[in-house]
C-alpha cells in the first residue's frame, strides 16, 4: 500500500484478528491480553506515521533483497515442512511440561482459577522478570531517544546530503 | 500440520516485508507481523482439539484442557513485542528527524 496510515490501520486489523484466533483456540488471556496490546501499538504507530506520511519512500529496497528473501522463503518451507513432520498433530499436544506442572498442583489451590496466571506465578516467575527488565529496557530506550534536552542541535547536519 | 505451514506463511510475509521494502514504517509492520505468526504457532502447537481453555481447572481433568505452558510463554512475548514496537517506532521518529525521510536508501551517511 502506498499510503502509511492504510498500512498501519491494516496491520491493526490483523492483530485483532489474531486476537480472535486465540480466543477460538481456547486462549482467553491472550486474547484479550493480544487486544490491549494492539490497540497500544496502534497508536504508537499511527503517532509516529502522522504528519510524516510521504508517498515518496515506497517501494522495494532493490531486486537483490527481494531475490534474497524470495530464496528464504523457499529453503524455510522446505525446512518447515520437513521439520514438522515430528510436531505432534494439530489438535492433540504432547503437554509434557504443562501436564508436570498441572500434576504438581499448578490447578489447585485457592488463589486464582486461571491456570496461565497460576504457571507464570509459581513456574515461570524468572520469565516475568527478564519480560519486566526487558519492558523497562524498552521505556528508557524510548526516553533516550525522544529526550530533547541536552542532546546538541546539528542543525541537520545529515540532511539532504 | 497444515494450520503450522500456514502459521510459517504468515511468519514468511512479515519477513519479506521487512526484507524488501523501503520505508521504516513498513520494516516496522513486517516485525510485528512475524511475531504474531510466532505467536500463533505457539498457541497451534497447544491446541487440544474440542480442548476447553484452561479456567476453572477443578472442572476439567488434564486431558480435556488445552495446554496452558505454551500459553504462558506467549503471554510474555506478546508484552515485549510491544516494547519492541515501541522502541523500533522511537528509533524510526530519531531518524526521520536527522534525515526528513522514512526511506532507508537516502539514508546514507550515517554517522555516530
Amino acid at each position: 500500500m502506498r499510503d502509511l496510515l492504510a498500512a498501519v490501520v491494516a496491520v491493526g486489523a490483523v492483530g485483532l484478528t489474531l486476537s480472535v484466533a486465540f480466543l477460538i483456540l481456547g486462549a482467553p488471556d491472550l486474547a484479550v491480553a493480544q487486544l490491549v496490546v494492539e490497540i497500544i501499538c496502534l497508536v504508537i504507530l499511527v503517532r509516529t506515521t502522522l504528519s510524516r506520511d510521504r508517498v515518496d519512500a515506497w517501494g522495494m529496497r532493490s531486486d537483490a533483497a527481494a531475490a534474497c528473501a524470495a530464496a528464504f522463503a523457499a529453503a524455510f518451507l522446505l525446512t518447515a515442512a520437513a521439520a514438522m513432520r515430528a510436531l505432534p498433530p494439530f489438535g492433540a499436544p504432547l503437554m509434557r511440561l504443562g501436564g508436570v506442572y498441572l500434576a504438581r498442583g499448578a490447578a489447585g489451590g485457592k488463589a486464582g482459577l486461571n491456570v496461565v496466571g497460576k504457571i507464570i506465578g509459581n513456574y515461570r516467575a524468572y520469565d516475568a522478570l527478564g519480560e519486566a527488565t526487558i519492558l523497562f529496557a524498552a521505556v528508557m530506550g524510548v526516553l533516550a531517544l525522544l529526550r530533547k534536552v541536552g542532546v546538541k542541535d546539528d542543525g541537520g547536519a545529515g540532511r539532504g546530503r | 500440520m497444515t494450520a503450522y505451514l500456514l502459521a510459517s506463511l504468515l511468519f514468511l510475509v512479515g519477513i519479506y516485508s521487512a526484507a524488501t521494502k523501503r520505508n521504516l514504517i513498513k520494516i516496522i509492520i513486517g516485525l510485528g507481523i512475524s511475531g504474531y505468526a510466532i505467536n500463533l504457532f505457539f498457541v497451534l502447537l497447544g491446541y487440544r482439539a474440542g480442548g476447553r481453555a484452561p479456567i476453572f481447572p477443578e472442572a476439567l481433568a488434564a486431558g480435556e484442557m488445552v495446554d496452558p505452558l505454551p500459553q504462558a510463554l506467549v503471554l510474555m512475548f506478546i508484552v515485549v513485542g510491544l516494547g519492541a514496537t515501541s522502541l523500533l517506532s522511537a528509533l524510526a521518529v530519531r531518524l526521520y528527524e536527522k534525515h526528513g525521510t522514512f526511506d532507508v536508501r537516502r539514508m546514507r551517511r550515517l554517522r555516530g
